[in-house]
Parts: C-alpha cells; structure tokens; sequence
C-alpha cells in the first residue's frame, strides 16, 4: 500500500469505510430531488428556453438582430465563444495532466469538472454555428467530399483550425469522461432497486464487472487517454488564439497569444470548477470529499494562471510600446483610455488585480472569500475576450470606419441561454450521475483518508 | 460422326418445352389492358382486393403530390417576333437628357430587356455630359410606384380626354402659368401657344442674378466660366462644384488643378462647408449677409488697382479682413487669369463680381455664352402672389413646379385660386388641385433642350410610359388646343433651331451645335455700378438655406438613393439639420453625442425666421461654419412626396420667401433628442497617413522619395518595401490581364455620384435610416471624409504632450479645417486578410488581381470583414429585398422598384458578406465581346460604374499589364501610394497623393 507523509494534508475527511464513500457518493442518484435542485432546475430551464426562442429568432430573421455593423462583425457571439472554450479547459487539465502527474487530489474534483467542460465546450460550440449567416449551410466548414466540383475548405482559414479542434477536443473529453465513469456506473447499478434504473445503467456500464482484467484495462486506457487530451490542453486555447493572432488587425495580431490564451482558459476553468464545486460539496454534502485542500490547490492553480495572464497583459502593452507601430500602440492605449476603457479596467481589476489576494493563506482557504472569487474571476475573463474583440475591431485602421458595439436584447438572451443550457445539463448530471470518481477515491482512502492517517500516526506502519 | 448436343435454357425447358416455348413468345405479356381491367363490371361489385386498394392509394397520394408540386407561374411573355434592336442580355444605350429644373445633363441611358437599368453620361456631349449623384439616382425615380397613375379630376380617376376638358373649363385669361425654369424650345412653343400669362420660378432661385444678364445682354441666363483659362479663382458663396450654376464644373476643375506649374489656385469664402470649400486651397468663413461687403471690398482693391471708381460699402469684420484683401490681391496678380465667382441671389453681388471680373478681363468669366437651366423670376413670382392675394387670378397651372412645396408664400393663399397641376405624382401642389395631369419621367417622355447658348440636345424616351402619363409638351400643347404627339412636337422643334444634324443622327447623338441667337448683344456691355447699395451684415444669427449632394432642390425626393448616399461634408444621411459652427452651439448648449453603439444622437432647436418657426430642428455641429450662420438643407420635410420621402427631415423653405437665400434667425434649444444617421464617427485621421497630401511648392521641388516615402520593413537584406518582403507565394500577375485602379485624391471632389452609381450597378441594397444609423450601411464604395485637426504629431512634440491627450485632441477636428475625401472601395489585394481566413473559400484571388467574392459559398462568418484593414465589406445582416423593415425603403421589394436592378449582378440573399467586385460583370463582358471579335482588348473599352459616373476623371481603371493603358502610366506617377502599404496587402488600388496650390 502507498504511503503518504503526514505532512500531507488528508484528502478524504472522517472515519470512511469504503461502503460509506459508496452510498455518500450513490446518494444523489438514488434520493428524492431535494427543493432546492428543482428551483435551480427551473431557473436554468426558463433560461435556457428564452436562450432558444433568441437563436431560432436570430435564425429566422438574419444575424441583425444582434447589435454587430460594419465594423464590430464579431461580439458577444465570439466572445461567448472564447469565454466558454475557456471554461472547458479546467477539466481535462484536472483529469489529464494531474493524472500524468500523479496528483491524487483531483480524483475529488476530475469527475465534475470534465463534466462542466463537456457542458461548456458544447456551449462553446453553438456560437460558431449560429453566428454564421447562413447556419443551414454551416456543414461546409467540414471537408467532406462533395458534388460542388473541387470545392474543398480552406485549410488556411484559423476558423477551420477550431473546428478540428473543438470537434477533437469534445470527442476525447467526453471519451476520457465516459471511460472513467464505467466502474461508477456499475456501482449504481449493483445496487438499482428500480428496474428500470438498473436497465439504463446497466446499459451505461458496458457490462462492467470488476475483474482485475477490466481493472488492468481500465487503468491502461485511461492512461492512454490522458496522454492523447493533456495536448489538446494546450492546443484547443493555442488554435482559438490563432483567429486573432494570424489576422492583421492591432490588437489581435499578437504572438503571445497562445500561452496567453491557455493561461486565462485554465485561470477561468479552475475558477469555473470553484464555483460548481462549492455548490455541489454544500448541496450534496461532500464536505468530506471536497475539502478545504482540494479548494486551496485550485486557488492556488487560479493565483498562479491568473499572474500568468497579468504578465501577458503588460507585455501586450510593452510590445506595443516597443514595437514602434502606430497603430497597435493606437490600440492598446483606446482600449485602456478609449470608450472601452471601462471593460478594460474591470478586467485588469478582475483578472489580475484578485487573484494577487489569494497570496494570503487565511483568504484562499476562506470558502465565501473563493466562492466570490471565482466569479468575479469569470467576470474578468468574459471582459478579456470582449476587450479583445470589441476595442480591436471597432478602432482599426481607417479612423472613417471606426464604430461602437452595444448589444441587443437578443445577444443577452442568446448568452444567458447558454448559461441556462450549461446549468440545465450539469443539474441533470448532478442527478444522475456519480458526481466523485468513487472508484479512483477508493484507491486512495487507505493512504490519505483521515482516519487512516490519524491511524497510522497512532500506531505506526504495521 | 458429331454429336448434337442440346442445350436447355433451364429446367423447364426441358420437363415442358411447349410451355416454355409458349412463354418465350409471349415475352411482354399483356393479358389484362387497362380498359377491361377498369371497365370489368364486376369490379365494383367485387370485393377491392388489399393489392389493389394499396396500388389505387398509391397513386391517387402520388398525383396528388405531384399536383400540389406545381410550379409557381411567373408571367412572362415571350416576343412573337423579337424586335431587331433588342437581344435578351445584350443593353442596349440611348442618348437623352435629364433635367429637372435644377439639373442638366446629357445622359445615355442603357437599357435593358426594354427597361432602363442605369444612366451614364454622354462623354460626346458639349455641355454637362457628367452625370451627378442626383442624375444617377434618377433612374430609380422612373420606378416609383408613388407616381400618379392617371389623370384626375377632383381627386377621382378621370380619362385623359375627361381630364383636359376639365383642366381647359378652369382655364380663362386670368389663368396664369407656373413652371420652373424652361429650357425645351418645343415646351416653350407650346405655352406661347396655351397664350397664358407663364410665370417661371425655382425651388433654388438665381433670379436676381439672372436679372442682371437679362438686361445686360437681353438674354435671360447665367454666365458661363472656362476654367482652364482661370488661374486663380475666388468664390464668394459660389458652390461651383455644387449647385452654383447649371453647368457642371467637375471636370473642368479637375483638369485645372491638375498639379504643376499653373494650378488653379482656388479661394472660397462662404458661410457653411460646401463641396467647393471643401477642395478649395484657402477658405474664408464669411457669413451669407457679409457676402455682398466681402465682395465690395474684394471690387474695390481691384478698382483700385485698375483705376476705376470704387463704391461704397459697410466694411469687412474684422477677422477675416486681411485673408479677404489677400484673395484680392490674388486676382489683381492672376490678371486675365482671374475669376470671381458669386453664389448669392443678388443682383448687387452679381454685378459687383461681373465688374471686378470686367476690370481684371477675366478671360474665364463668360458673359456671352449664357446657360438656362435657371432662369426663374421672383419679380414675376411676388407678382403674381400680389395678383392671387388681390384676386385677379382664378387658375394656376403648375408645370412640375411644387410651388405649394417650396414657397410657403403661394401655400397661404393657394385657397383663393383653382390649381390645375401637371406633376408626376401627387405632391403637396397636386394633392390641393382641382385637375391632376400625370406627367411622364423623362426616361419616358420626348423632350428638347437649350441649356446653354449653341446646344440643342434632344431626349427620347427609352420605355413606354409605365403609368398614364405624357410628356410636359404634349400636355401643354394639348391644353392649348393642339393634337400634335410628343414626337411630332419635338420633330418641329428640332426643325426650327436650326440645328445641323439631320433627325436620326440627332436622336444618336443627343445634341447638336446651334447658332446663338442674339437678341441684343452678343458682347457684353460694362456693367454699371451707380447707385448700387452694399447691404450690411445682419448681427446675431442668420439663417440660410442650402442644397445637399444627393437631395439637390428636391426632385428626386422620394428616391431612396438620394437619401441613402450620405452628405459628402457631414457623412449623414436621412436627415436635413441645422449646420452650426461649435461656438454657436456651446452658446446655445447643444451637443451631438454618440450613443453606445455609436449612433449619433444630437439636441433639436425652435428656430424662428420672419415670424415663421420651425420645431425640432436638429442640430449638427459642422466643423468649418462661420460662427453667427446656421444653415438647412431644402428640399426635405415632405408631406405627400410617396413613402420614402414623407416625413423625413424639415422644410426649410418655410421660413424663408421664395426670392431670400438668408435671413436674421432666433433659435431656442429645446427638450428634443433626434437621432441622426451618420456613416463615420471619427473625423480625422489621427495623425495617419492615410490621405497623403502635400503643398504645390513640395510637389515641385520636393524629392517624391520624402513626400511619398514607401513604408519599409528591416530585413537582413536591408530595408525592403511590403511588395517585396511577405509570406506567402505571390499571385501570377504576368500571365493575364491585371486589373488596377487609381484613384486621384487631387481630383476627387467628393461629390458622392460613383457611390450611387456604384449602387445601382451593382444592385447594392437600401437599408434605411434605422439601419444607417447602427452602421449598416452597404455601400460598396463609400467617400471617407476627413478634417485636419489642431493636434498633430509635431505639435505634440513641440509642446511635450502626452500620447494620452495627444490622440484625445486629435479626435477633435479643426474649426476651420483642411477637408479631404477619399473614395474607398475593395482595394483587392493580392495578399489579402480576407482571403486566408475564409473557412470555406468564399473568397478567392483571381489571377487578374482581383478578389472574388463567391456569395454562394458565403456561410457568413464575418470573419474577412473583420480582417479587412479597409472595412469595405459588408453583410447582409438581413433579407432585405424582403424583410418588412425595409418595405418602405428598398426598391427591390417594391414590383417596380424591382425593375431598376441590374441582371447582370446577382441580389444578394441574407447572411453573406458582399463587397465591390470592380464591376466583374463589365470586365467580363468586355472580355468576352473581345474574344467574340478575336482582338485584344483595349484601353478604355469598358470601365467600372464608379469609373465612368466620375466627372472629375478622379478614378482611372484598367489593366495595368497593357503598358499602354492609362493606369499603367498612372502607377508610375509619383503621387502614387497605396493606402495602408504597410500592411502587406499590395492592393490593386492606388492612390494619388492630393496636392494643394498653398504654401
């Protein structure tokens, strides 16, 4: 059995049997709704409908509705875009890449934060196509082969980089998700009174049973599969990026966008995943599971990312400087002094400005403290892409065609329904689904569970 | 011995070959026909097996599909016999004239399937043969479903014949006449012989300066300037380039200031920015009423200088005193090269230019050549308001004058006469006649014209008159008595001008040369100033009135195109507003302030003129007013002009008399936000390079390497141009023909008449004033207007100021600013953002330098609009020739507005981004005409819309592969640049550095 310093912090809290991770784990699914699930459930769902009613309006009548000109083509749909993929990165980052690096406080966390990045990216997803003046012929930005002659994509075209790569990037998380959710699943099934509860996971189980052979197997494929996503990771932020960063405007033509871009998506997605978990951990009563430690760790990830993003912020503007070219050093002092000044200054105060708080242990251990943080790091992050997309756009080359964007009702609705969709989801996989990778926290109770610990520390290794 | 074996096709064969012999014989068979299987009896009666009620469900839901499937019937009848001069797709161009009592040109008209589409000018013709921004919008004004029908009595649909019997029993000896100014000779014989009194008046009066030539010279007209003998030109509220006079000065203009040795040197004084201030090289901001002093002095210094008498007047205000002294001085030293040129309705101003232009013998001021197209009395006019108030007149018959419209004075008494009005449509006169006389378009009608000594022109009509209507001539000669048909009228007519063309070749041409008749004298006698009496300025504020680019008097008022096409000064479209200077506005505490999408928003003022107010006016703080002078636009504020025009803006013509340009103002802000359609938020071009522009004396002497220096980039191979250093492979631009464009900066005047020629060839959709306002104009080639400011690079190093406040007081636009325009279009460059970012290849480089915008493989993702540095394309953000917020407006969802668009240019459905394509459909065409004759192309044989409606030849096309070509000689001018070098796009448009004759 591995053994862990007790200078580590315990990852599990209370005297836990293996059975009693189980049914703390299986209880969400087999209980009653509690009220205040189907109050949330319902706000997310009126959301989410008053979300559609604006897309299928938007596509009825023409992307005019939204409040885009001549100038600002891009707005609140791209930003909604990048804001969402953003999102979705905490997720695979947590479950791969810790993984890799044998970090086994994410084994609390991975399983809802890849669920809110599959959410998220299919949130991610619906800008691209509805953004597109012409959605019902939104399936030729896939190279199939056609009648049209040789009439290909554009393999050229940034935007055809992110369809491989968000298309890519929800097939291998929801791959890796689903793979580790298999021994969970039977968990729920072995113990289904309900037939047809016991049907349907039964099915989701892929006739699971526990042998050390589909143990071997499932270690070596969620190996292999951490080890295909922990690049996506990088890459999926790196090609979005890469819609600025290869045109010629000032301000998106930058080269420092990739990493800086990766940064700010696992600063949001870390700040996503605290502000999930912390509802999760009090309205299930995971407390035990998703502890004071694991909240800490992810503070400290959004400390760190959210420095990161800060730098990329001043170097921005030194390069600017440095550079000697009119027009990016135009941009760069428009968006901080120009009529954007103010989505400029909320994102700096968001993004760079609280997260330099989290210095202080007393305040990233503080649960309200984070919880509040990490919304308003989020705050920060959508302001971050609007900074970038709006203040770019709207004041480029040619002062003749310099404008202001201002959204309508329907770029509100449409954003506000893809919040209500991501809750409507994320509710309904809270219900029914094991929301703590149960089987990888076994593994881990007998090393660093309290009790074990607080044993071991009595009566010394046996 | 050989065996002879048999072979069985199959078992059966072989167990029964009788039957299988029978079978073969009867391969097809048809034992059941259809009739007995229908007629059988007993199928009624027997039972419907389950095959067959399947096989009769079958086919009763198939035809019913089928039926219900049918095609939609669209109604078109093909030609029985096809006339010789008319192939399907092939346009065919007719030579005619346009004018409207304000505007006049020699047009060909192109026409096609028997519609005309698009008027182009008659580059043949003598006088006038540019077309404006009016006369290009005029076409659309031909489809305006809001034209009269039929006649009309008494508000009723009447026959013709009904209708003259009505018009000739209100007509006595006391009827009276009233037209704006006549310049048809067929028209004129007509109303001597209708024998009625003939009162003329304009919307936009010359009249007193007309009086002036009248008794002059006994002709009733306007003088006549030649340009290219002027070397220096002082307008004094004279918008040569605007609506001054009948006479297009565009290219004239251009051609004299052509940069070298010998430019025109061009000062105006005036009160609002006009087109002509805009492109002048010194700009003196006089108020309206100080006109008549400035001229005065401006006499007096040559007077001075010549030894004449000079004349008493009020003196000149004090800030402008010196600058008006030096344009004195200017003339003196231009000599015969001089020219003065006077804009106000007012015989003192008149002949005071007329003498100094005397005194210096300007060789450009022409006072023997007269042109008519605004020869209006006012003193026939007041008298006849006299005659209506005292009641000695019973009938007015208006000839497509919309007196009630811009004189509020007839409109107060117009209850004491009965109104006979022959108009196109009912209009504020129309709608208050007893008879209503449809009048035809002149795309529809037979018409001649003397617009100027020594032209005859002739127009044809070019379609069938859409709506009950007829020609102006064949009214009035039908009224008088006469049968005549209009063709028969304008024969005669033609006969009798002694015009040396014979009918047909008239008809082709569209003019021909006439000799002048002179009635009293042929050179002009001295004009005598006794007794003339200077008027002085008014203190505190005046008021004027002006015409804008697109609305002109107002004739094409509920054409959409007049008002899409935004002022080439202010950048607003859909709107007339007060035009103030900055101080005035501080004074009186109004603002324009952009909202947060960038709509411009501004206050409104009660403006009060002889008693008469306006309300709501809204206010637009115009850099380069004079302080003390508020103008607006006429020709706006209509009440019964068709859906597109009603309502828009305020009619100025309310607070002034018909024969007044200017009078003392009181204005009170009120309450009142109005919102404004403006194209262009910024105004100047913080301190970029993006209009190159240059004094004379750098142009002559200077080193074209300094003032048109080509940005570089350092390489390892030393510093090398945008064009020689990129990425990507370049493009094989030797191959074919390689299309490029250039645009002079010098010569562009901002006139505004490619962008609507560009819209109608191009099908370019209308999008409204709400739309506008969002920045959704679509424009495919739009006019960038830009102001100098106080600010600028050197000042700022000078005064050690900070980037920060640096760019904030760049934004603010000088109050007495340089101005600019710059046409921009798709620059079509050979490296171009668009292009690589397209995720499906919507848009692609051709080989001969252009970029290609395939609208059917637009899905719309915006993103080249976005990557292109110059914001020249533009998405159909919605289903416009549809949608039913733009029913009001476009055309294409009108039945006959639809009939104006281009078939050679596809309407482009919603959700994909459209931009100019330099006119494809023409390249391809001449292509093509030359691949059928089997030569090479050849310069000049066709050019793009914007190109060709161009009357200042700013914009030069061709293939820059024909070494021959003009725009290859262009390209190695060295004013050349391209716009945002920089930037690797290597475009295929360029630019020519604008020079100014200043120190």
């Amino acid at each position: 059995m591995h053994y862990e310093s007790p200078v580590r912090n315990p990852l599990i809290l209370g005297d836990k049997s293996y059975s009693d991770i189980t049914n703390d784990i299986a209880k969400p699914v087999e209980s009653k709704a509690p009220r205040a699930w189907w109050i949330a459930f319902s706000i997310a769902f009126v959301m989410f409908l008053w979300g559609v009613g604006n897309i299928l309006y938007t596509i009825g009548t023409g992307i005019g509705v939204w409040g885009l000109n001549k100038t600002v083509d891009w707005a609140w749909d791209i930003t909604n875009f990048v804001w969402w993929v953003g999102i979705g990165h905490a997720g695979t980052l947590i479950s791969a890449v810790l993984l890799l690096f044998r970090q086994k406080w994410r084994m609390a966390i991975n399983r809802s934060a890849e669920a809110m990045t599959i959410f998220s990216v299919i949130q991610a997803g619906l800008f691209p196509l509805i953004h597109m003046g012409r959605i019902w012929m939104a399936y030729w930005v896939m190279p199939i082969p056609n009648q049209f002659g040789s009439l290909w994509v554009n393999f050229n075209s940034p935007l055809l980089w992110d369809v491989f790569a968000i298309s890519t990037y929800l097939t291998v998380s929801t791959v890796f998700w689903y793979v580790g959710l298999i021994p969970d699943f039977a968990m729920i099934r072995d113990r289904a009174i309900n037939p047809v509860q016991k049907h349907i996971y039964k099915l989701l189980s892929f006739g699971w049973g526990g042998k050390a052979k589909h143990w071997q197997r499932f270690e070596e494929v969620s190996l292999v599969l951490a080890g295909l996503a922990t690049p996506l990771v990088l890459s999926v932020h790196t090609i979005v990026s890469f819609d600025f960063a290869t045109s010629v405007i000032p301000g998106w033509h930058t080269t420092i966008f990739p990493p800086y871009f990766v940064a700010g998506a696992i600063f949001s997605g870390f700040a996503m995943v605290q502000t999930l978990l912390l509802i999760v951990r009090k309205i299930f009563k995971m407390e035990d599971y998703i502890n004071i430690e694991h909240i800490e760790m992810m503070n400290i990830v959004i400390m760190v990312t959210g420095s990161i993003v800060g730098v990329a912020y001043i170097t921005e503007l030194f390069v600017a400087w440095y550079s000697g070219v009119e027009y990016e050093q135009y941009a760069f002092l428009n968006r901080a002094t120009g009529p954007y000044w103010w989505a400029y200054w909320s994102m700096m105060t968001c993004n760079v400005f609280s997260p330099q708080l989290m210095w202080s242990k007393k305040l990233r251990t503080n649960l309200v403290f984070t919880f509040v943080i990490s919304i308003v790091v989020n705050i920060g992050m959508w302001f971050e892409r609007f900074v970038i997309i709006v203040t770019s756009i709207h004041r480029d080359y040619l002062p003749s065609s310099w404008s202001m964007f201002s959204p309508t009702f329907v770029d509100i609705g449409i954003y506000i329904g893809t919040i209500g969709f991501f809750f409507v989801l994320f509710l309904l996989y809270a219900r029914t689904f094991p929301v703590i990778a149960q089987a990888e926290l076994k593994t881990i109770l007998k090393s660093s569970g309290e009790n074990f610990k607080k044993h071991h520390d009595e009566h010394g290794a046996h | 011995m050989t065996e002879n074996n048999k072979y069985w096709r199959g078992i059966e064969d072989q167990s029964n070959p009788e039957l299988a012999e029978k079978l073969a014989q009867n391969e097809f068979s048809n034992e059941i026909s259809q009739a007995d299987f229908l007629g059988k009896d007993e199928l009624a009666e027997g039972e419907t097996s389950r095959r067959d009620f399947l096989k009769f469900m079958g086919f009763s839901t198939a035809a019913a599909t089928l039926a219900a499937c049918e095609a939609p019937i669209v109604e078109s009848i093909p030609y029985v016999v096809k006339p010789d001069s008319l192939t399907p797709g092939v346009p065919n161009y007719y030579a005619s004239v346009s004018y409207d009592g304000f505007d006049f040109a020699s047009v060909l008209v192109k026409t096609r399937e028997g519609r005309p589409i698009k008027i182009e000018p008659n580059n043949d013709a003598p006088f006038n043969g540019a077309t404006n921004a009016r006369v290009q919008a005029s076409v659309l004004s031909l489809y305006d479903g809001a034209r009269m029908q039929s006649p009309m009595v008494d508000g009723v649909a009447a026959s013709w014949g009904d209708a003259m019997g009505a018009a000739r029993a209100l007509m006595t000896e006391n009827s009276v006449l009233v037209s704006g100014s006549v310049i048809s000779p067929a028209l004129k014989t007509a109303i001597s012989k209708l024998g009625l009194r003939h009162v003329s008046v304009d919307a936009v009066s010359q009249s007193a300066r007309a009086d002036v030539y009248e008794s002059l010279t006994g002709r009733r007209g306007l003088p006549t300037v030649s340009l290219d003998k002027a070397s220096t030109v002082v307008a004094v509220g004279a918008d040569f380039l605007g609506d001054w006079g009948g006479e297009n000065l565009m290219g004239a203009y251009a051609a004299a200031r052509k940069p070298g040795e010998g430019m025109l040197r061009h000062i105006q004084v005036e009160a609002g920015l006009s087109l002509s201030g805009s492109n002048a090289d010194a700009r003196i901001k006089a108020k309206v009423s100080e006109y008549e002093t400035v001229l005065a002095h401006i006499y007096n210094k040559v007077a001075a200088a010549t030894g004449a008498d000079k004349v008493a007047a009020p003196s000149v205000r004090e800030e402008i005193a010196s600058s008006v002294d030096n344009a004195a001085m200017e003339l003196i030293q231009a000599g015969s090269g001089a020219l003065l040129l006077n804009g106000l309705n007012s015989a003192t101003a008149e002949k005071l230019t007329a003498k100094t232009n005397e005194l210096l013998a300007s060789a450009s001021f022409n006072t023997t050549t007269l042109e008519y197209t605004s020869t209006g009395s006012d003193s026939d006019f007041n008298t006849l308001l006299a005659d209506i108030k005292a009641g000695t007149v019973d009938t007015i018959i208006t000839l497509d004058s919309n007196v009630l419209y811009f004189s509020a004075e007839i409109a107060t008494v117009a209850d004491k006469v009965n109104i006979i009005s022959i108009a196109d449509r009912a209009d504020e006169t129309t709608s208050k006649a007893k008879v209503a006389l449809p009048l035809s378009h002149y795309l529809e009608a037979w018409t001649d014209a003397v617009p100027v000594d020594g032209v005859y022109a002739v127009g044809q009509p070019t379609i069938s008159p859409l709506f009950d209507s007829k020609s102006a001539v064949e009214i009035v000669n039908g009224l008088a008595g006469g049968s005549e048909s209009a063709i028969d009228l304008i024969k005669a007519s033609a006969s009798t001008t002694g015009n040396a063309k014979a009918w047909n070749a008239l008809l082709h041409d569209g003019f021909a040369s006439m000799p002048v008749v002179v009635i009293k004298h042929n050179v002009a006698p001295s004009i005598d100033l006794n007794g003339i009496k200077v008027g002085a300025a008014i203190e505190g504020i005046e008021f004027y009135t002006y015409t804008k680019a697109g609305m002109g008097a107002g004739s094409n008022a509920n054409n959409p195109w007049v008002y899409e096409l935004p002022d080439p000064i202010s950048r607003l479209s859909w709107d007339n507003y007060l035009v103030m200077s900055a101080a005035d506005a501080v004074a009186l505490g109004v603002e324009n302030y952009a909202q947060s999408n960038g709509a411009m928003n501004g206050n409104t003022v009660n403006i009060t003129v002889n008693g008469e107010t306006l309300e709501n006016v809204p206010v637009w703080i115009q850099p380069g007013q004079t302080q003390g002078s508020v103008g607006l636009a006429v020709g706006f504020g209509r009440e019964s002009v068709g859906k597109v025009g009603n309502g828009v803006g305020v009619n100025a013509n309310t607070l002034l008399a018909t024969s007044a340009t200017y009078a003392s103002a009181e204005i009170v802000a009120t309450e009142v936000e109005h919102g404004f359609a403006s194209v262009q938020l910024a105004h100047t071009m913080m301190g970029r390079k993006i209009v190159n522009e240059i004094n004379l004396p750098m142009f002559l002497h200077g080193n074209p390497a300094k003032w048109n220096e080509t940005p570089t980039f350092e390489t390892h191979k030393g510093p090398l141009s945008a064009f020689e250093t990129n990425l990507w492979d370049d493009h094989d631009h030797e191959t074919s023909h390689m299309w490029n464009m250039s645009i002079d900066l010098n010569s562009c005047t901002g006139c505004g008449a490619c962008v609507v020629a560009c819209s109608l060839e191009n099908n370019v959709p209308v999008v409204g004033k709400v739309e506008v306002r969002r920045h959704r104009d679509m424009h495919w080639l739009r006019i960038d207007r830009y102001y100098s400011s106080d600010m600028s690079e050197a000042v700022a190093e000078e005064e050690g100021i900070g980037a920060i406040e640096k760019y904030a007081k760049m934004e603010v636009p000088s109050e007495s600013p340089s101005v600019v325009f710059q046409p921009v279009m798709c620059q079509h460059c050979n490296h171009a953002p668009c292009e690589t970012v397209c995720p499906v290849g919507a848009t692609v480089h051709s080989r001969e330098g252009l970029n290609h915008m395939a609208y059917n493989r637009c899905i719309g993702t915006r993103y080249c609009a976005n990557n292109c540095p110059y914001k020249v394309r533009r998405f159909n953000w919605f289903n416009y020739q549809a949608n039913e917020k733009f029913t009001d407006v476009n055309p294409a969802q009108d039945d006959y507005g639809r009939m104006v668009l281009n078939p050679d240019v596809t309407v482009r459905a919603r959700g994909v981004i459209e931009k100019c394509s330099l006119c494809i459909q023409r390249i391809q065409l001449g292509k093509l005409e030359a691949k059928k004759d089997g030569r090479m192309l050849t310069d000049g044989e066709f050019t793009t819309a914007c190109a060709q409606a161009c009357g200042s030849d700013a914009i030069v096309f061709g293939d820059v592969n024909n070494p021959s070509s003009e725009v290859s000689h262009l390209k190695q001018e060295a004013r050349a640049y391209h716009l945002l070098e920089e930037v690797g796009t290597q475009p295929s448009i360029f630019y020519q550095t604008k020079v100014r004759n200043r120190a």
